[in-house]
């Protein structure tokens, strides 16, 4: 009988933190009932900071605990931050939102919150277990605030859709997991991969390919993504900005982990199947939303074609790739968040609206949103010098280096079918008639959109935090 | 004769086969996608039972019983959702899930 020793506590301290804290929270709420929700609402804030504080004191050493079931590196802690800042600001943002439509109530901070506990599990998951349970901890919670807005048959609606989407896929991952697990005889990764090394057979290579449809679904790619514009229209708008940022950063940092990690020696079998994925991803987000009418839509469209990008950097299947995904995607989240804040932004009175033609004019009536969220559409599109720009940069260059001259090619083709719909979008603010006058944005949401707009804007001045960060978090998955 | 893995694999191959097919085929009610869920999840835990008995490892056992209690809150979960569905639009037909075109 082994004991669980202090440093084996100190490793798992963020998600300790989120999994007590997450408890308390919900008994606050459950004795003081939805009068507490702004209380809880706080609390959570505080929560996740204290979350990112611990991520960010835990050492540079690769830590591998609980039986080789739970993994800390430097990859782990890059990956967590982003998946913090995104469950943040998506709860900052809420708040108004849920009180003027009156569904201010206080499971909302706590679901978040244990759905980022499943996403710091998934980031440190070294074993198929850790990973399945991180995994459906997650979807689970996110099934319910899709769902959040229960009065409303859409927001319902979006919530069955993802939850029999969602179930199906975790049950393809799962298959693939115990065929995995039957061909090796093991569900820890390193041991995994040790086995791999000696060969495999076609079986094994049936279980991967299920394990990456379950893992491409988490991050919307092409052919698994016809679960996300629905979901992103019905569900309420603060959910909608949770679903865009946080989830995507643990899927991505799984499926690159699993892929690099775990199935590096049949690196020409995974390949393939990314390429393909990459590539349908790139077109349908590019083409499928040119005749959106939802702003929501039209970033889940953007989203899908956003993980597109990120797995191009993957692709290439290099350490160089590894570091444009984090990269990417570390830049994709602060220009969604500043997206999403921009849409919670648009209110008449206590209507939130969501068509694109309602940003009419929106130069006239509130001139510095309307040139930050112009800026942040431009980054979407890859304009430089905007961060968007590099984003891409460093994902077709790393696809070029490793060979995939298609892939960039046709990828810098479909990012320029993007851009016409993004400037759209800028050509509607700037230069169509005014429709309504806009409420003055909050305190918060001008703080979110702020941070997002230096990272987006400024980036090109001083890339070396982002760029040195993502290279040191690469280099520990080699 | 003797039952081997390969037959094992078969029946949990063939079940996971009938709970996809459930999901996609089925155009009539919600419910029989939940109960195709619980076919896809249990034709697994019979893959991992059968593995952990004949690659002589515990690990499978330990993962089918934590994918017995997932599916359960899994299940809890879908059919909360179902119900506050149904509230909204009176019906729990798959072909009436259609306010939004996807």
């Amino acid at each position: 009988m082994t004991s669980v020793t202090l440093p084996a506590i100190g490793v798992v301290l963020p998600e300790l933190l989120l999994a007590v804290g997450s408890l308390a929270l919900l008994l606050i709420g459950a004795v003081r009932g939805d009068r507490a929700s702004g209380l809880v609402n706080a609390l959570a804030l505080v929560l996740l900071v204290l979350a990112g504080i611990a991520v960010a004191f835990q050492g540079p050493e690769k830590i591998v605990a609980f039986n080789g079931s739970f993994v800390l590196d430097g990859f782990a802690r890059f990956w967590k931050l982003l998946a913090l800042i995104g469950s943040a600001a998506a709860i900052a943002m809420s708040r108004e939102f849920f009180v003027r439509e009156r569904l201010d109530k206080f499971e909302f901070p706590v679901l978040v919150l244990l759905s980022t506990l499943g996403m710091l599990l998934m980031i440190s998951a070294d074993s198929l277990l850790i990973l399945y349970v991180g995994l459906e901890l997650q979807s689970l919670a996110i099934y319910v605030i899709a769902a959040f807005d229960r009065d409303n048959a859409r927001s319902t609606e979006a919530g069955l859709k993802y939850f029999v989407l969602g179930a199906l896929s975790s049950g393809m991952l799962l298959y693939g997991s115990s065929l995995v697990y039957g061909l090796t005889g093991s569900i820890v990764f390193s041991d995994i991969a040790a086995a791999l090394a000696g060969g495999h057979g076609v079986l094994f290579i049936f279980g991967l390919v299920f394990i990456i449809a379950g893992l491409a679904f988490k991050i919307s790619a092409v052919p698994f993504h016809m679960w996300t514009p629905d979901v992103y229209e019905g569900a309420p708008t603060p959910v909608t900005a949770f679903l865009a940022a946080a989830p995507k950063m643990a899927a991505m940092a799984l499926i690159v982990r699993v892929l690099m990690g775990v199935f590096p020696a049949i690196v020409d079998q995974w390949q393939q199947i990314i390429v393909f994925v990459a590539l349908a991803s790139m077109a349908l987000g590019s083409f499928a939303a040119i005749g959106q009418r939802s702003i929501k839509r039209l970033m889940a469209y953007s989203s899908i074609g956003h993980m597109g990008y990120a797995l191009v950097g993957l692709a290439a299947g290099t350490p160089q790739g590894v570091e444009a995904v984090l990269i990417y995607t570390a830049i994709y989240l602060a220009t969604t968040l500043g997206a999403f804040a921009g849409i919670l932004a648009l209110r008449n009175g206590n209507v939130y609206v969501d068509r694109i033609d309602d940003l009419a004019g929106l130069s006239r009536s509130q001139p510095a949103l309307a040139f930050f969220f112009a800026m942040i559409f431009f980054s979407f599109a890859g304009i430089p010098p905007w961060a968007g720009f590099f984003g891409k940069l460093y994902v077709f260059g790393a696809a070029i280096e490793a060979g995939l001259y298609t892939l960039a090619i046709i990828g810098v083709l479909t990012s320029v079918v993007g851009a016409f719909y993004y400037l759209r979008v800028v050509k509607i603010i700037y230069f169509d008639e005014p429709k309504a006058p806009y409420e003055p944005m909050t305190p918060v949401l001008k703080l979110v959109l702020g941070a997002s707009s230096v990272v987006v804007l400024l980036f090109w001045v001083l890339p070396a935090p982002l760029v040195g960060a993502a290279a040191v978090a690469a280099k520990s998955l080699f | 004769m003797e039952i081997g893995l390969v037959h094992y694999l078969t029946v949990a191959a063939v079940l996971f086969t009938l709970g996809v097919f459930g999901i996609f085929i089925n155009r009539k009610n919600v419910i029989v996608i939940l109960m195709s869920i619980e076919l896809i999840l249990l034709a697994v835990n019979i893959n991992l039972v059968a593995f952990s008995i004949f690659t002589n490892t515990i690990a499978g056992q330990i993962f089918a019983l934590l994918v017995l209690t997932v599916a359960a809150a899994e299940t809890a979960i879908g059919l909360a959702i179902l119900v506050v569905y149904f509230r909204n639009r009176g019906t729990i037909a798959v072909e009436d899930i259609n306010l939004m075109k996807g």
